[in-house]
């Protein structure tokens, strides 16, 4: 089965992506995930969804728990680049990512990890 | 369509995508088409055991739309207000798919008994 790649960038994880996901795929990311957090001590994740044509419940669930997981291994993960078409439908749909952070594009979400970093482990508000 | 494996979800997502692009949907409309098609694709698989689904493109005076009909012989659904409610969930989903799905298009309708399946049908005008 394919795999989405996990690259690390300093203290943070990267994942992009590309393809049109099935359910176990996503499955494995989110355990994917979990285990490179705790093998590489990451304190931050960013997820660029920009390639995702759409984001059904199982997508949404699942970004939802990458979140949570991250969060109780003490990683913040932000989700980039959602199209205005996809958040359009994702709200009418009955979901608002609760407890995810959001950033409009890969440059801003790299934004709130690094002042994450700077200020040791203070909660981002922005 | 064969709707058997999770696979058969993302190819009746892609099926979708092509259909609504052959008709010229706006971007927004055929993202909700295809994100309520692929909730309830995953539905006929998860929950009904499997099944099909059919597509048909439709008129109505000058309109052109899309009609999609997801079909199982699995265990119905026994109470139907309750299952469009939202959140309420007979597995481990978010409860949003039926009640969400229905709010992304323009026309639905759900068809079931216990012990002789589901058939949900949908349309969206363009």
């Amino acid at each position: 089965m394919e795999r989405i790649p996990i690259l690390q960038m300093g203290k943070c994880l990267l994942v992009t992506i590309q393809v049109d996901l099935q359910d176990q795929v996503a499955l494995r990311l989110q355990d994917d995930l979990s285990s490179t957090i705790e093998a590489t001590g990451a304190t931050g994740v960013l997820i660029d969804i920009s390639a995702l044509e759409i984001v059904d419940s199982f997508i949404g669930r699942m970004l939802a728990s990458i979140s949570g997981i991250a969060r109780v291994l003490d990683a913040t993960t932000v989700v980039v680049g959602m199209q205005p078409a996809v958040a359009i439908t994702l709200v009418e749909l009955g979901l608002s990512l609760e407890g995810v952070r959001t950033a409009l594009n890969v440059e801003r979400g790299m934004a709130m990890l690094s002042l994450r970093d700077g200020e040791g482990d203070h909660d981002l508000v922005d | 369509m064969p709707l058997q494996t999770e696979h058969d979800i993302v190819m009746s997502r892609q099926t979708v995508r092509k259909l609504t692009q052959e008709l010229k949907f706006s971007l927004v409309d055929q993202t909700k088409m295809i994100t309520a098609a692929s909730e309830l694709s995953r539905n006929t698989v998860v929950y009904g055991g499997g099944g099909e689904m059919r597509w048909s493109i439709v008129a109505n005076g000058g309109r052109a739309g899309l009609r999609l009909a997801f079909e199982d012989k699995g265990p119905g659904i026994p109470d139907v207000d309750l299952a469009l409610t939202d959140g309420w969930t007979s597995g481990k989903g978010m409860g949003v798919g039926l009640s969400g799905s229905r709010r992304l298009v323009n026309e639905f309708d759900l068809r079931t008994a216990p012990g002789e399946g589901t058939c949900v049908t949908i349309t969206r005008w363009k």
